[in-house]
This record gives C-alpha cells, structure tokens and sequence, in this order.
C-alpha cells in the first residue's frame, strides 16, 4: 500500500474534523444544560417572570452555542475546503 | 517482525480484554460508594432505620453493578473464547473491549446516584420507603440503557463474520463503532441519573408530587437518552453498511472519525441535560402549580443543549456518505 502526501493530508483533515466537532460539542452541551437548569430553579422561586426568564435563558445560552458552532465551521471547512 | 495474525489476535483479546474491565470499573465503583456514603450518612441520623436503608442500599448498588458485570462477561470472552484467525479479528476484540469497558462508566455513576438519595429520602419519609424504592428502580433501570446499548454493540462485533468485507477500510469502520457507542454511552448514563436523584429527592420532600414527578423524570430522563441512541445508529451503520475497498489512507480515516466525532460528541449534551432535567424535577416538587411552565422550560432548554450533539451526528453522517 502506497501512501502518498495528498492522501495523508486528507486522512489528517477527516480526523480533525472529528475530533474538532465531537471535543467541541462537549462543553456548550454541557453549559447549557446549566443555564436551562438554573432559569428552571428561577422559575420555581418566580413564576411570574417565566417571559422574561425564558428569553434570558435563550439568550445565554445561544451565547454559549456560539463555540459549538465554531467547532462545527472548522470541522466543515476541514471536510470540504481545505 | 513476521506478520503473524495467530499473534495478533492474542495481543488484542488481551489488551481489549483489560481495557474492558479497566474502564468498566470505574464508574460501578464511584456510583456504589455514592450509595454507600449517603446511607450511612442517612443511618447516622436516624439509626432506628438502619433495615430499611442498608436493604434499599444494598439493591441500589446492586443495579450500578450490573454495568460493570457486562464489562466483566465481555472480559472473560475476550480471554477465553477462540476467535476466526482473520485479519479483521484483532480490531474486532479491541473495539469490542473499548466499547463496553468505556460504555459501562456513565451507567455505573449514573446509577449511584438515585440509589443515594433514595436511602436519603428514606430517613427523611419513612412512609414513602416503597414508593421510593419504585421510583429509585426505574430511575437506576434507564441509567442502564445506554451500558445495555454498548453490550449489545460489542456482542454484535464478537459474532459477525467480518471477513467477507474488505480489509480497508472496514478495520477503521469496526473500531469506530465501538468508540461510538463506547463514549456515547458515558454522557446519557450520567445525565439520566442525575434526573433520577432529583425525583427521589423531591418525592422524599413533597409526597403528594409523586405523579408529576415521576413523569417529568421520564420525560427528562428520555431526552438524556438520546444522545446515546445517535452513538448506536452511528455504529450500527459503521458496522453494517458495507464500505468499498480502498487503498487510499483517507477513506478507512473518515470512518474512524465519524466514531470518534459522535462518541464524544453525544456526552456533553447529556450531561448538560441530565443538569436541566434535575433542576426542573426538583422545583416542581416545590412549587406543584407551574409544571406546565416548567416542564416547558425544561424541554427548550434541553433542546437547545441537544443541538450540539445533533452537529456531532451530522459531521459523523457527513464523514460516513459525504466524504
């Protein structure tokens, strides 16, 4: 089996883009996941600001989708443009 | 060196073999010791107890211990079974090793921790012991899933003939299946957990919320799941899709990658949801009159922790068809 440069190349783009959206994915899952259980804690204690609670809550947390995203550009540009 | 595939094989069962086991230990370990360390506290308090608690404790555990009791039947096979001398074998017995022994953490931790505040709530509830030890069974039995799921992976890898596929790159498609659902597993085990605690805790609490408790939690608790049935689809087609062979390096890589990319992937948003659904449990055992709001809350805020993990399965989806 012959391996020539292009094709280790390409191999390397294929497992970092892996690697760059499963590692990636961790941590605003996990971010998340904390702010939409504290607005629910917030909501227990203040039902009345259940609007205002919510539209924080999304607004944090699309805050911290932003690095997943980031993950998910870089392991596209991987994919098909480099 | 000579290439001698007898040799191999061994090499692989065994270290497949210690990696299962290895891995597997840890999470039935720490979950059991969770148990074991609110009960005493619990049987500190209130020692006229002690039957109760230390029975409740003793099954509690006894359901963490399953996960790792898969790892330790998957180990023994990898030791003593006799493998079809190919070339696809070594692979097989690693991945199948990695994917249970890694599968059996999540489940293992996850289950300590309604068998804990199980014991908790029974010190505090006594009246509720029964009730208790349901909703601490069913919580625990959904932590095992995503370990049942890594099981039934790596059986599936054991008994099929891989043979007939091409050399590569259906090596890196095997070991991809089971880092998927390996890794995958941790994160919903984990997660579903954490909903399960929040129900024992507040049934303990709030006796009267027993029935929108109890269903908030499986609700949540489904959510926390889903992560981990994206790593068995992903490894499900890794491992029966067939693949054309190549003697390219690129082709065998992007498969080994899909695996890795939705493994890891699926553990974060889990976990994230695990934290959502315990919250959303506990309030409403407090406050009974918003569990429409909270509930509703829960499932947005979830959902937006999921979408992470749905990039991870479409990356995986892409490095699989696309690429």
């Amino acid at each position: 089996m012959a391996i020539e440069g292009a094709d280790i190349v390409k191999a390397a783009a294929f497992l970092g883009a892996g690697i760059s959206m499963g590692l990636g994915a961790i941590g605003p899952g996990v971010g998340e996941g904390m702010a939409a259980a504290k607005a629910c804690e917030a909501i227990g204690k203040n039902p009345k600001e259940a609007g205002l609670l919510t539209r924080t809550m999304l607004v944090g947390q699309a805050v911290s989708e932003s690095t997943g995203i980031y993950s998910l550009v870089i392991a596209l540009l991987l994919l098909f443009v480099v | 060196m000579a290439y001698d595939i007898q040799t191999w094989i061994k090499v692989a069962a065994f270290s497949g073999g210690g990696m299962a086991m290895g891995f597997g230990a840890i999470g039935a370990a720490i979950g059991e010791g969770f148990t074991a360390a609110i009960a005493n506290e619990a049987i500190g308090r209130n020692p006229k107890l002690s039957g109760d608690i230390f029975k409740s404790m003793l099954v509690g555990q006894a359901i963490a211990e399953s996960a790792s009791i898969f790892a330790l039947v998957i180990a023994m096979m990898l030791l003593f079974t006799n493998f079809p001398q190919n070339a696809m074998t070594p692979f097989v017995l690693i991945s199948a090793g990695l994917c249970m022994g890694l599968g059996a953490i999540g489940s293992g931790v996850g289950s300590g921790f309604p068998s804990g505040a199980a014991c908790r709530g029974m010190e505090r509830q006594p009246k509720m012991s029964g009730r208790l030890t349901t909703n601490m069974l069913i919580g625990s039995a959904v932590c095992q899933t995503p370990a049942i799921f890594a099981l039934v992976v790596a059986f599936i890898l054991l008994f099929t003939d891989f043979s007939m596929h091409p050399f590569s790159p259906t090596w890196a498609a095997i070991l991809g299946a089971g880092i998927s659902s390996g890794f995958g597993a941790i994160g919903s085990g984990l997660g579903g957990g954490l909903v399960a605690e929040a129900s024992c805790n507040g049934i303990s609490r709030q006796p009267e919320t027993v029935t929108p408790v109890t269903n908030v939690m499986l609700l949540g608790q489904a959510v926390t799941q889903t992560t981990a049935i994206y790593a068995l689809l992903v490894s499900f087609i890794l491992m029966f899709k067939s693949f054309p062979s190549t003697d390219l390096l690129a082709p065998p890589m992007a498969l080994l990658s899909a695996g890795i990319c939705m493994g890891i992937g699926a553990i974060g948003p889990a976990i994230g949801e695990g934290f959502a659904g315990r919250s959303a449990v506990e309030w409403i055992a407090r406050n009974q009159k918003h569990i429409a709001d909270l509930t509703r809350l829960m499932l947005v805020g979830q959902a937006v922790a999921e979408s992470t993990g749905i990039y991870s399965l479409v990356i995986a989806l892409v490095l699989i068809f696309v690429v």
